[in-house]
């Protein structure tokens, strides 16, 4: 996910941190909602919020909720949370844009993959593409985890990728963790929603977590926390 | 522009709720450009086909995926369109509860959701159609508007009014076609403003929806009995308009709510939560559906196995007045 959003807020997106309302700005929505403290920074190093923020994190009232609320932090332009939601949300951000005649902007969906178990996603995802939204993109952050295990085990959705393309989007499937790929993925046109599935590890560069499910949702201890900073200054 | 007039209640009525939705929704579009439509796989049955004719790019149906419509609505509304999302008000409260929940509630997105056959108008249809439990799942979700008009002239009024607002609306229809009239002609409508329609000096109606006019009629049968009623039409549920409430309560040896909806967490409800803190009030009367699901059947034989008839309504109060007598 940090990738993903890195690239997208680093390089691709259309935004104005002056004037979070400018209608041709690319909208956002990051629909697997658990995956906050990967935007945060991302919303920093686009200039959108403070670096400070960031040692608010799930602090008793503060704006950098665990999921994002709708609380008046910038570049946060709906909650999420409740899974199966965002899609649905792009969609009609789309259908609006168009019938503004907005054919500037881009609408941004970030899904996780256990979050496809949600039976809201795909008629989110068949009306995209019976309206034809080219301008919706979907990105699934595909990390084979999910709270209670691994997704194939827990509800088998796979193959994916043929599942969006017969329900009418373009599909391209990318590793997530690839910058190069991740930016021609944005890049990729498309005639109508286009889906990029982004394949990653969960835990990345920090060996103890890769792909352990253990790690879906957990505390660590201060010892793991010195051995994972270790691990991810020596990768620089 | 749109005429309130005798001749149009009575095309209204005959139309019905949904009629009277297609009729507003043409209204609109004819005027204001953000206005869209959305519906569920009930075009025609939302009264939208004319719309549908004449403004084909404003109609979006969503096929069967309320949840999905709901969600579509939120981001319609973020963007600044104004969309009317419809289906069966039991679809598009208990269906979508959660979207409702977090677009509507919680991000106070301006939808405006329409429940259609709210009560018993699809109780034909059996339990799974009818929605006696909307207000109650509805009121417990902050920032959410709920109207209940009290006839199809009261419909497009509603529609009308919601349109002009930046909140989160939802619209609970009930009655059959042919729609008994409670207005003939055009009056002054305000979101939140309950208006009494009847002065009376012993019993007061507080009543809602397709049960205005009920109220009406049982307030005309208490007169044969020398009880006076007074009808105050609650169109707005929540925020109740508590002041007319403040106004009444000491007037009256009997306080009635009268609803198509269960007894429990609807207008009753609200009412009596709202009295709860008062030092001294008259006794409340909460008429609407008891609390189980009622077996299919037409809407005359849904009203009459709940006691929602005028008549029924009348031999209620009358007894209870005279047991306390």
């Amino acid at each position: 996910m940090v990738e993903l959003l890195a690239v997208l807020y680093a390089g691709k997106i259309n935004y104005n941190p002056g004037n979070p309302e400018w209608e041709e700005r690319d909208r956002v929505i990051l629909s697997k909602g658990h995956a906050a403290l990967a935007l945060y920074p991302a919303l920093v190093q686009a200039g959108i919020i403070e670096r400070e923020c960031l040692a608010e994190f799930k602090k008793n009232g503060a704006l950098l909720s665990g999921h994002p609320s709708l609380n008046g932090l910038k570049g946060i332009e709906f909650a999420s949370g409740s899974l199966g939601q965002g899609l649905s949300l792009g969609v009609g951000v789309a259908l609006a844009l168009k019938k503004k005649q907005n054919t500037k902007s881009k609408v941004y969906v970030f899904l996780g993959d256990g979050e496809c178990d949600e039976g809201s996603v795909w008629e989110a995802a068949a009306s995209a593409a019976h309206y034809e939204l080219a301008n919706l993109v979907a990105i699934v952050d595909a990390n084979a985890i999910q709270y209670d295990g691994f997704t194939d085990e827990i509800l088998k959705m796979n193959p994916a990728k043929q599942k969006w393309i017969k329900f009418g989007w373009d599909a391209i499937e990318i590793d997530g963790h690839d910058i190069g790929q991740i930016w021609n993925g944005y890049d990729y046109e498309s005639d109508g929603p286009k889906v990029i599935i982004a394949n990653t590890v969960k835990g990345k560069g920090i060996s103890f977590m890769e792909g352990n499910k253990q790690f879906h949702n957990a505390r660590i201890s201060e010892e793991q926390y010195r051995t994972a900073m270790e691990e991810l200054e020596a990768d620089g | 522009m749109i005429d309130f007039t005798p001749r149009n209640s009575k095309i209204w009525s005959r139309l019905g709720p949904s009629g009277a939705v297609g009729t507003a929704a043409v209204e609109l579009a004819e005027n204001t450009d953000d206005v869209v439509m959305l519906t569920a796989d009930l075009c025609y049955f939302s009264g939208l086909e004319r719309f549908r004719g004449s403004f084909p790019d404003r109609l979006y149906n969503f096929g069967i995926a309320e949840q999905n419509m709901v969600g579509a609505a939120g981001g319609m509304a973020k963007e600044g369109l104004i969309p009317f999302a419809t289906t069966y008000a039991s679809f598009a409260t208990s269906r979508c509860l959660d979207q409702v929940r977090v677009n509507m509630a919680y991000m106070k997105l301006p939808i405006k959701l329409v429940g259609l056959t709210a009560g018993f108008g699809a109780g034909i249809l059996g339990a799974t159609h009818m929605s006696v439990e909307d207000v109650a799942i509805m009121r417990a979700l902050p920032n959410i508007t709920i109207l209940s008009p009290a006839d199809c002239t009261e419909i497009i009024k509603c529609i009308l009014a919601a349109s002009k607002t930046k909140d989160p609306i939802y619209i609970r229809l009930t009655g059959p076609v042919n729609t008994p009239i409670v207005y003939k002609e055009d009056y002054d409508f305000k979101i939140g403003k309950a208006v009494q329609i009847r002065e009376g000096r012993d019993v007061c109606f507080i009543a809602a929806g397709s049960m205005v006019n009920e109220s009406m009629e049982a307030a005309r049968l208490l007169d044969e009995r020398d009880i006076s009623a007074a009808v105050i039409n609650m169109h707005t549920i929540k925020p109740l308009d508590t002041n007319i409430i403040d106004e009444v309560i000491t007037k009256y040896k009997l306080i009635v709510t009268v609803e198509e909806h269960s007894v429990k967490g609807g207008l009753g409800g609200a009412v009596s939560e709202h009295i709860a803190g008062m030092d001294k009030h008259p006794p409340i009367e909460i008429i609407g559906i008891d609390d189980f699901f009622p077996p299919a059947g037409d809407y005359r034989y849904q009203l009459e196995k709940s006691g929602l008839t005028a008549r029924q309504i009348c031999d209620r109060i009358y007894n209870k007045l005279k047991h306390r007598a």
